[in-house]
């Protein structure tokens, strides 16, 4: 009944093709306007009052020199915040799934509770008078003792970081009995594992400017993954839904640490207090010290395989640090119990799984969200069984590759293509021979790591996206959709999606985005979800538009309509017979026939399963993939260095191909910081990491070009049948450099980054410690 | 607070600003309206707010407004328009090089520098250069891909 694979991409006329990106255009002109280039007349300049103290108590605040000084317009305290809540939750979300609620103060009220926490506002003239005024703020904190390890927030008489007590969230599977099957396993591999707190460190910082407009809407414009938004200013203003109206520019990166919100309550206060446009630019340094990062997980993984390496159980425990604030951390930690177990079949699974409040960092959202920490876990172990049992590392992973119906522990059945042998098959192939290493002193190893992810939101959220598309009088197309572009070419493949469609060049077509008021909502630009899901919603309103548009040509052709075709922005009835779009369109006005569309797409839905017990869907589908490394050691110093990096994933289509290894290379670089070098390092709260010289990430010549292998095996969810590939690619690049270490000189090493320091001290090179 | 008044040439039109002494050529410039220059750490670590000055990329975060008095400044907006953009934007376009785009304007005037000093540069001359240049979204590869379509010498196609 389908098309072949090959079929289909032989009729794409648009999507498959490696397009110049509309947006790369305007960006390499800097014709962009980023948040923080946006001007106004009698704009102000906002700044935050951040609390020196992971943990204390407010005792007093005292704004008024700060008030008196000259050019300052307004200075905002939590007393001053009409709502001083922010449920975090889910962003952009509008349906209430009970267990997930977290909330966090807009400001401080007389409790913070990491470093960098919000106290007051300032609205002012010149940044430097808004500063000056922050410095005027008189805040008397008195210092509190704080947790800054699970290990000690779970301790019975440890200080509460909130009222609730230190355990924010838990989730359990219980899949088979893990106990008994490792009790008869053949080989048990028994380990743990710690992933490090990392940052987004997009190369822009967070930034917005807020006005009223003539109407008295609220208008914020700000570098966001997130216009709906809206509803939380809205909300913490005291002010009707529809009275607020969030505009996305296009971001300079969001990775997810643009999905929570940042700049814009504080925004929209001071620019409904004020009555005047404010900006806010964060600086480099508030940006590493204040906003949410990735969570630090511990992962303590005991599995057992049998004599062949088939992998028959995992008991797994994982414990992550949710910070100060629970933001997501709750979703973040079930992504990790959903996927802890891999990309592979296990009959025998148990996870249990918390996450737990400290006075550090709040952490969230980043790319692979809870899912990429467990890569580390499962291939680590699934490494060592190998090495355990003298098998290749091929073949361990392919005894064990999930297949199209499996489960995954919680029951999920996978109801689309399973690429992971053929990934892990041909990232390893793709390595060739080996090279010899560059001197003496070096060693050379390799290693492979495959993963999945899923793509689109968890089903219990009842996801969806709406796009409107239209045809202009002169044949050209207009796509407007809510999405807010963050530089993965989320708008550009928008247009593609509508030109295959209506059979035009995608230069015919304007994509509006990301205006909550102009442009039909679409949801987050996060979760892997935009190509799924407004990719589906435009090609659900295209093709109904394609229809209506068929059957007017049709009739001007006087010909049936199954023998009209939409190409070259025109209708054809074989060689002869032809006519314009617009003429087409011209005749639709005549009809009264709708010249455009709105599109609504609805992901699967399903109520919230009991992981426990499992028995449901949890995603819509997964992205499956495989990197493999080659590493050189060196032997004197511990350095590795990654000299070949092999990233093959299926992305079902590869609607720009362009795009997709542009993603692919970009996730599997940030994979390699994460790996070897990145690191936030906190000190009893004290973040001692808040610049770009402190916190590294990989500049050019720390990395190797990453070779992207493509898998389109035509099958996933999204539009022509493609999948998500925003996130995949981060997960594996960690844990194939710990395999290709340990290839090299027999060293494991479990903790991230694997520093040149941890290498020489596994290899005894460092006395102590 | 002292204030100073410069005059320098930004891309090839003679400008001039008032300016307090210890503002950054990166205020100054932003300030009036040359938000082609990005600010990413404001520490010069990035390379995000690189401009030419007498033809050198610097770091403009990290000079002072007045060492600009006199001299001549180029930015990413003097290299190329619409009409007749630079052959490195329209690699950049090509190669897909450009995601979120922060970092271009910074990247594109540092592989301007380099393949006027260096045309026939090789892709590691071309990644030592660059490594000033902090990109988070493409690793690197695109960048240097139409980096080298551009050098002399490399396969057109
Ligand atoms: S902003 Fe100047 S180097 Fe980063
Ligand atoms: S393209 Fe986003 S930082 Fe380089």
């Amino acid at each position: 009944m389908a098309e072949s694979p090959a079929a289909t991409r032989e009729r794409l006329r648009v999507v498959g093709r490696r397009l110049p990106r509309h947006d790369a255009r305007d960006k390499v002109l800097a014709r962009t306007l980023y948040a923080a280039d946006w001007q106004m007349p009698g704009m102000l300049e906002g700044a935050v009052l951040r609390s020196p103290y992971p943990a204390a108590r407010i005792t007093r605040i005292d704004t008024s020199r700060a008030a008196a000084c000259p050019g300052v317009a307004a200075v905002l305290t939590a007393r001053d915040v009409p709502h001083n809540i922010l449920w975090t939750d889910v962003p952009g979300q509008t349906s209430v799934v009970g267990p997930l609620r977290a909330r966090v103060q807009v400001l401080a009220d007389d409790q913070v509770r990491y470093q960098g926490e919000a106290v007051a506002l300032v609205a002012a003239e010149t940044r430097e008078i808004a500063d000056r005024a922050l410095e005027l703020i008189d805040v008397a904190y008195e210092a509190q003792p704080g947790v800054f390890t699970t290990e000690d927030a779970l301790r019975p008489d440890a200080p509460r970081v909130h009222e609730e007590g230190n355990v924010l969230a838990t989730w359990r599977v219980r899949c088979g009995d893990a106990d008994t099957a490792l009790a008869r396993a053949h080989a048990v591999v028994e380990q743990t594992y710690r992933c490090g707190l990392i940052d987004h460190a997009y190369l822009e910082p967070e930034a917005g400017v807020a006005w009223i407009d003539a109407d008295g809407v609220v208008v914020v414009r700000a570098s966001t993954q997130v216009i709906e938004h809206f509803r939380d200013v809205a909300d913490v203003l005291g002010l009707p839904h529809n009275k607020v109206r969030v505009i996305g520019p296009y971001v300079g990166g969001g990775f997810g640490g643009k999905e929570d919100v940042t700049v814009e309550v504080f925004l929209g206060l001071l620019a409904y207090r004020t009555g005047r446009p404010v900006r806010m630019v964060w600086s480099r340094q508030e940006s590493l010290l204040a906003r949410p990062k990735r969570h630090p997980f511990t992962l303590r993984y005991r599995t057992g395989a049998a004599r062949d390496g088939t992998l028959l159980a995992h008991r797994i425990e994982l414990t992550a640090d949710a910070g100060a604030y629970a933001y997501l951390s709750a979703l973040v930690l079930l992504y990790a119990t959903v996927t802890a177990a891999g990309p592979y079949r296990v009959p025998h699974v148990a996870v249990d799984a918390r996450a737990v409040y400290t006075n550090n960092p709040p952490t969230s959202a980043m790319r692979g969200f809870g899912a990429m920490q467990m890569v580390l876990g499962y291939e680590s172990q699934i490494d060592q069984i190998a090495r355990r049992l003298g098998l290749d590392p091929v073949e361990v992973r392919r005894r064990s590759a999930l297949r199209r119906g499996d489960r995954l522990p919680v029951g999920q059945a996978l109801d689309t293509h399973v690429a992971v042998a053929e990934a892990a098959e041909r990232a390893w192939a793709a390595l060739g021979p080996p090279r010899a290493p560059s001197s003496p002193r070096h060693r050379v190893g390799r290693g492979l790591a495959c993963n999945l992810q899923p793509y689109g939101r968890l089903v219990w959220l009842r996801d969806w996206a709406s796009a409107w598309v239209g045809l202009e009088a002169d044949g050209s197309v207009v796509v407007r959709c809510g999405v807010p572009d963050v530089g993965g070419g989320q708008a550009s493949s928008l247009c593609q999606i509508a030109a295959e469609a209506l059979g035009v060049e995608p230069d015919r077509v304007t994509v509006h985005i990301a205006d909550s008021a102009l442009t039909p909502l679409a949801g987050t630009t996060t979760a892997t979800r935009q190509l799924y899901m407004s990719g589906n919603a435009v090609l659900v309103a295209a093709t109904q538009l394609h229809d209506e548009v068929r059957r007017v040509a049709a009739r001007l052709l006087e010909t049936p309509v199954e023998q009209v075709a939409l190409a070259d922005g025109a209708a054809t009835a074989g060689p002869e017979r032809r006519v314009l779009l617009a003429d087409v369109v011209k005749e639709c006005a005549r009809l009264g026939v709708p010249r455009s569309h709105l599109g609504v797409y609805h992901a699967p839905a399903g109520d919230p399963v009991d992981l426990e017990r499992g028995g449901g869907r949890v995603f819509p589908d997964y992205t499956f993939g495989a990197h493999a490394v080659e590493v050189e050691v060196d032997v004197d110093t511990g350095a590795a260095s990654v000299r070949r990096h092999v990233a093959c994933h299926d992305v079902g289509r590869a609607i720009n191909p362009q795009s997709v290894e542009g993603q692919v290379q970009g996730g599997a670089v940030m994979g390699l910081g994460y790996g070897l070098m990145e690191e936030i390092i906190v000190d009893r709260g004290v973040n001692l990491t808040t610049s770009f010289a402190s916190y590294l990430i990989p500049s050019a010549l720390d990395v190797p070009d990453v070779e992207p292998i493509i898998i389109e095996s035509g099958d996933g969810k999204g539009p022509f049948a493609a999948r998500g590939i925003g996130e995949p690619p981060i997960g594996p690049p960690a844990a194939a450099i710990a395999n290709a270490v340990e290839d090299a000189v027999g060293v494991r090493i479990t903790d991230l980054p694997i520093t040149p320091e941890k290498i020489a001290r596994a290899l005894g090179l460092l006395s102590g410690g | 607070m002292t204030e100073l008044r410069i005059a320098f040439t930004l891309n090839g039109e003679p400008c001039e600003a008032q300016t307090a002494a210890h503002r950054t050529l990166l205020e100054v410039l932003r300030a009036r309206g040359a938000v082609d220059v990005k600010e990413g750490c404001g520490e010069g670590v990035c390379g995000t707010c690189t401009v030419l000055l007498d033809g050198e990329p610097v770091s403009s975060c990290l000079v002072l407004a007045a060492r600009a008095q006199g001299r001549d400044l180029m930015t990413v907006r003097g290299l190329g328009d619409a009409g007749a953009p630079h052959p490195l934007q329209s690699a950049f376009v090509a190669h897909g090089a450009a995601q979120c785009g922060f970092c271009t304007p910074g990247m594109l005037l540092t592989a301007y520098a380099l393949l006027r000093d260096r045309p026939r540069a090789s892709r590691a001359e071309i990644r030592r250069a660059i490594a000033g240049n902090l990109c988070r979204c493409t690793g690197y590869t695109k960048i240097i891909d139409a980096i080298a379509a551009c050098a002399e010498g490399a396969a057109r196609g």
